[in-house]
């Protein structure tokens, strides 16, 4: 069927692949295991800037006020919101992991109602963050 | 199995293979979890508290051996964390003679930013 295969056509005929991800429904349990790999990747960018922040206090008042700045600007709060609300998710998600290490919660009802719990807890945690860290301006 | 041997299965396997050091990246990763929890609760609380607060103020907070020991137990058990949870992401994806390489940049980088935030830490902290 392949010309290109040299015969070998053993080797060349595509190999039947397993139903992936993109196959399914997207359920809660699918979305928070991904959310919870994609905010750790998000966190870890999280954590440069933390560096970052960190040397540039180190550095001085002028090299601080200038990651303040950056940070202060409305592209920075946004980023700096996302990463709240990724912190709160991987944190969240991150207990009910250490939950199920001790063999807990693995019904399909406990798994539902962790999963919304984690999803509720991690919103609520990051908007009260903001409000209490915006409240005396 | 050599049936003759007077040890027991369970005493000839004590000590060899995973049952040695497989579940280490596993444990290592639950351990820094652990540690994470407050720690990070702590620094997202004093990041809370001291928002909208000067240069001086920020400086006079990270001096306290409190904040001083936090800051660094956080960095540590952070960076740790993301290295062994950037390893799984790079083990699951990654399927080409990079992976070794990905795998060994990812620990060089975490371990050289927890030095830098270690020692930026302790400038600020020691310093004049």
């Amino acid at each position: 069927m392949n010309r290109t295969d040299n015969g070998n056509s053993a080797s060349a005929r595509p190999r039947p692949l397993s139903p992936n991800i993109q196959i399914y429904r997207p359920q809660l349990t699918s979305v928070l295991s991904i959310a919870n790999r994609i905010t750790g990747l998000i966190l870890s960018l999280g954590a440069v800037g933390l560096v970052i922040w960190l040397s540039a206090a180190a550095a001085g008042p002028r090299a601080y006020g200038v990651v303040q700045s950056v940070i202060g600007s409305w592209a920075g709060q946004i980023v700096l919101f996302g990463c709240t609300f990724a912190f709160f998710l991987h944190l969240c998600g991150g207990i009910r992991h250490l939950v199920w290490d001790t063999v807990h919660g693995f019904e399909l009802r406990s798994i539902y109602i962790s999963g919304w719990t984690v999803v509720f807890c991690s919103v609520a945690l990051a908007v009260t963050a903001w409000v209490i860290a915006g409240w005396p301006q | 199995m050599n049936r003759r041997s007077l040890r027991s299965p369970l005493a000839r396997a004590l000590g060899l293979g995973s049952a040695k050091s497989g579940v280490l990246h596993w444990w290592a990763e639950r351990t820094t979890a652990v540690a994470l929890v407050p720690l990070c609760l702590w620094f997202v609380a004093s990041i809370v508290a001291h928002s909208g607060s000067d240069y001086a103020a920020f400086i006079a907070w990270i001096r306290s051996p409190l904040a001083t020991s936090c800051m660094i137990l956080l960095l540590v058990a952070l960076f740790h964390h993301s290295a062994l949870g950037l390893q799984v992401v790079i083990e699951d994806y990654v399927h080409s003679d990079v992976r070794f390489a990905a795998v060994v940049a990812i620990r060089l980088g975490c371990y050289g930013l927890a030095v830098l935030g270690i020692v930026a830490t302790l400038h600020m902290a020691l310093g004049g």
